[in-house]
């Protein structure tokens, strides 16, 4: 295969999927090696990985405060989110619907436009405007079967202030389930603590460092959500298929970790972050705009390893290419399945302008960062700006 | 990019199809170091193999298969303001518009050749079948060896400063032998079927589906060449001048054909098979390759069209037809050959009517 260059990886690309920590390596060797057994089976060998699998989900669920029967392993984030909002809506029947904000993934967007639900706005930081949402809630009168709010933005990093929002919910729409999709917070918001007043809450494995295929949806004691996969009714009913030990072993031992770090890793990347976004200011000018900080600047509701910046005047995917030659890999928005960038929903929804948007950077920091990452990639990104600056933009 | 003696870098467009996945195959066996880009235009509706999501992973799998690198741009901006939006106008306006051309014009050859140029890229290649040619006079367009699949006339804008640069491998080649050439290689898209029509009109919605939703569609009169009206229409929009169906029964049931689509009044002049033939075609935008010819030539006047021979006024205003022919329809693109040379090209004007 050929290489675009051989230049050493810079890999700012963490919050699309960050490198295996070594300890879910070896839990999920581990499991894997010991566990060939069928959790579900009744012999010694099956007893064993099942007891596997309830040790995972004991970890998992202290490192996400939450009981061990609260905890459904799925196939990753998508499907947690996914089986949020339909599970919600399957068991609360036709005439209700989901509510969400206009700056959603697209596994909690995607089901909610499906359903014909109902999308709140978001202020220019991305994060959900507390009034309209109230005044959604107030109008639909009862029939609000499920809200779903991101808590940390995979595009911006914007971090939602969970427990407002969740005051606004139980007080306007007291039957509704109220769910959120965490899958990029773990790393940098106390989720334990945050999401207490949550019925579902969405996170998976790869953003933490295990490997990609598993995440879990964790779904309160005495929460009903209509399945979105029966068979032989694994997890307490909730997500049939045989469970997977070593993955679930992993993503234990990835979750732990990084709620163990993340104080550390938070003030460590806080501060490359920064670094990175002032060296290219330095270099580019104001041309260089944070994307959910163009008012004042303020740094404050943004997650510590993200840096959405727009530069003005270029186009992103000729940008992304020229870095990808020099080694440096970052992505324009969340990352697509064509391989075509589109301008970001959220962008949108933040009120940045089509132009401004086209030139939008995805750069997250994660556990493998460091300084010299970031003073590689301002010169790269840089010099790159500058070489498409002479070809207007590419 | 690159040392003195590295071999040329080379953006080579693959659609997903096979003529450009044998251009791939043939450019990086003959030691160019290439990567392959599908440009991602049209997000609506298609159904004629371009811009799909299948189609972009036809691309990439060829692209592994050869072990080269792929991307994808997304220009659809540039297709909806360059090649979308002038389709629309140019119906609305009674005319007949060749989208191919433009986006042949404005994306593949500009708009991609601006960013290959960006991306560090000496030379473009796509699968077109045509040829480079040089001549005494510079390098020019010319048929390429397969009559059935020549894209000279899609091509024809093509001058010296995008040819210098173009690769166009397939065009030496007839269909038989790329798909002769692919399937040696094993390549995926070896037996894909080969894409046609205008790629972000589905055959299912058709024109009249996709302009409506952009335009309003307006009724109009027919009238016969003495201006008696004879019937009407209820999409002007979707009336090309030599038309015969459509435009119900009318007359005295002999077969009558459209001659003129008159926007502004909004009626359509139709008449008998012998006052369709025209001996002059005016010409609009008008660009010889270089000196002007006033000798005979073969001008074509669509894409899978054959040259009829004509001379073209040196002004560049109008067509002489050596034997009457039907009329052309307005906004189709008009490509004048010597013999398999691109010499120049434009468009087909309205004549001024009666």
């Amino acid at each position: 295969m050929a290489e675009p260059s051989g230049a050493p990886e810079i890999y700012l690309d963490h919050a699309a999927s960050t490198p295996l920590r070594p300890a879910a390596r070896d839990a999920w060797l581990a499991a894997a090696q010991r566990h060939h057994a069928n959790p579900t089976g009744s012999h010694l060998a099956a007893r064993e990985a099942r007891r596997a699998l309830d040790e995972a989900r004991g970890r998992a669920a202290c490192a996400l405060g939450a009981d061990p029967g609260e905890i459904v392993f799925t196939s990753g984030g998508s499907e947690a989110d996914n089986m949020a909002v339909r599970g919600a809506l399957g068991l609360r029947g036709s005439g209700t619907v989901a509510v969400t904000t206009a700056a959603e993934h697209h596994a909690v967007h995607d089901p909610v436009e499906r359903s014909g639900g109902v999308f709140v706005a978001v202020d220019e930081r991305g994060i959900v405007d507390l009034e309209a949402l109230a005044d959604v809630l107030d109008a639909r009168n009862g029939d609000v079967a499920v809200v779903s709010v991101i808590a940390v933005n995979n595009e911006t990093g914007s971090i939602t202030p969970l427990p407002e929002v969740a005051r606004v919910v139980r007080d306007l729409a007291p039957g509704a389930l109220l769910h959120t999709d965490a899958v990029q917070a773990v790393n940098w918001i106390d989720v334990a603590t945050e999401t207490a007043g949550y019925d579902l809450v969405s996170v998976t494995g790869h953003k933490v460092g295990s490997p990609v295929g598993t995440g879990v949806l964790v779904a309160r004691d005495g929460v009903e959500l209509d399945p979105l996969i029966v068979g032989g009714g694994q997890e307490r009913g909730r997500r049939a298929g045989t469970p997977d030990v070593a993955g679930a072993a992993s993503f234990a031992a990835a979750l732990v970790e990084t709620a163990e770090q993340r104080d550390g890793s938070v003030e460590r990347l806080r501060v490359l972050r920064d670094a990175l976004i002032d060296g290219l200011t330095d270099r580019l000018g104001d041309r260089v705009l944070v994307s959910s900080a163009r008012a004042n600047g303020d740094r404050g509701h943004i997650a510590a390893g993200i840096a959405n910046v727009c530069i003005t005047g270029v186009q992103s995917e000729a940008l992304l290419f020229l870095m990808d030659a020099a080694g440096v890999r970052a992505s324009a928005a969340s990352s697509c399945s064509s391989g075509a960038q589109d301008p970001s929903h959220v962008l949108a929804a933040m009120g940045v302008p089509r132009e401004v948007a086209l030139g939008s950077l995805r750069l997250s920091l994660g556990h493998t960062t460091v300084a010299s990452d970031v003073e590689r990639a301002v010169e790269v990104i840089s010099a790159s700006v500058e070489r498409l600056d002479r070809f207007e933009g590419g | 990019m690159g040392g003195a003696n590295s071999p040329s870098r080379v953006l080579v467009a693959m659609s997903g199809g096979v003529d450009s996945s044998v251009a791939a195959a043939l450019l990086l066996e003959a030691g160019y170091d290439i990567a392959g880009v599908t440009m991602k235009l049209w997000g609506g509706p298609s159904d004629t193999g371009c811009c799909s999501v299948s189609d972009v992973d036809d691309a990439r799998w060829v692209a592994d298969q050869l072990g080269i690198e792929h991307h994808v741009f997304n220009f659809g901006d540039d297709f909806e303001r360059h090649v979308v939006e002038p389709y629309v106008a140019d119906h609305a306006a009674g005319r007949t518009p060749n989208p191919c051309v433009e986006c042949n014009r404005h994306i593949k050859f500009r708009r991609l050749a601006h960013r290959a140029d960006a991306l560090g890229f000496e030379l473009l290649a796509t699968g077109h079948h045509a040829r480079i040619v040089t001549t005494d006079g510079g390098v020019r367009i010319g048929r390429g060896v397969d009559p059935a699949k020549d894209q000279s006339y899609v091509l024809h804008m093509l001058d010296a400063p995008v040819l210098d640069r173009l690769l166009l491998p397939v065009g030496e080649m007839t269909k038989d032998e790329v798909r002769r050439q692919a399937e040696a290689r094993g390549l995926v898209t070896a037996a894909k079927p080969d894409s046609q029509d205008v790629c972000f009109i589905t055959a299912s919605a058709g024109r009249r589906k996709f302009l409506s939703e952009r335009i309003g569609m307006r009724s109009g009169r027919v009238v016969d060449t003495a201006g008696q009206q004879v019937g009407t229409v209820d999409a002007l929009e979707l009336v090309t001048v030599g038309q015969r169906r459509g435009l119900g029964a009318i007359g005295d049931g002999s077969p009558r054909y459209v001659l003129d689509v008159d926007a502004t009044s909004a009626t359509v002049v139709v008449g008998d098979r012998a006052a369709l033939d025209v001996s002059v075609t005016p010409l609009e935008d008008w660009r010889w390759a270089s000196r002007p010819i006033a000798g005979p030539l073969g001008v074509q006047t669509s894409a899978h069209g054959a040259a009829a021979p004509a001379t073209v006024d040196v002004d560049g205003t109008a067509v002489q037809w050596s034997e009457p022919r039907r009329a052309v329809a307005p906004g189709q693109s008009v490509v004048a050959y010597a013999g398999d040379i691109v010499v120049g090209g434009g468009i087909a004007a309205r004549p001024v009517h009666r």
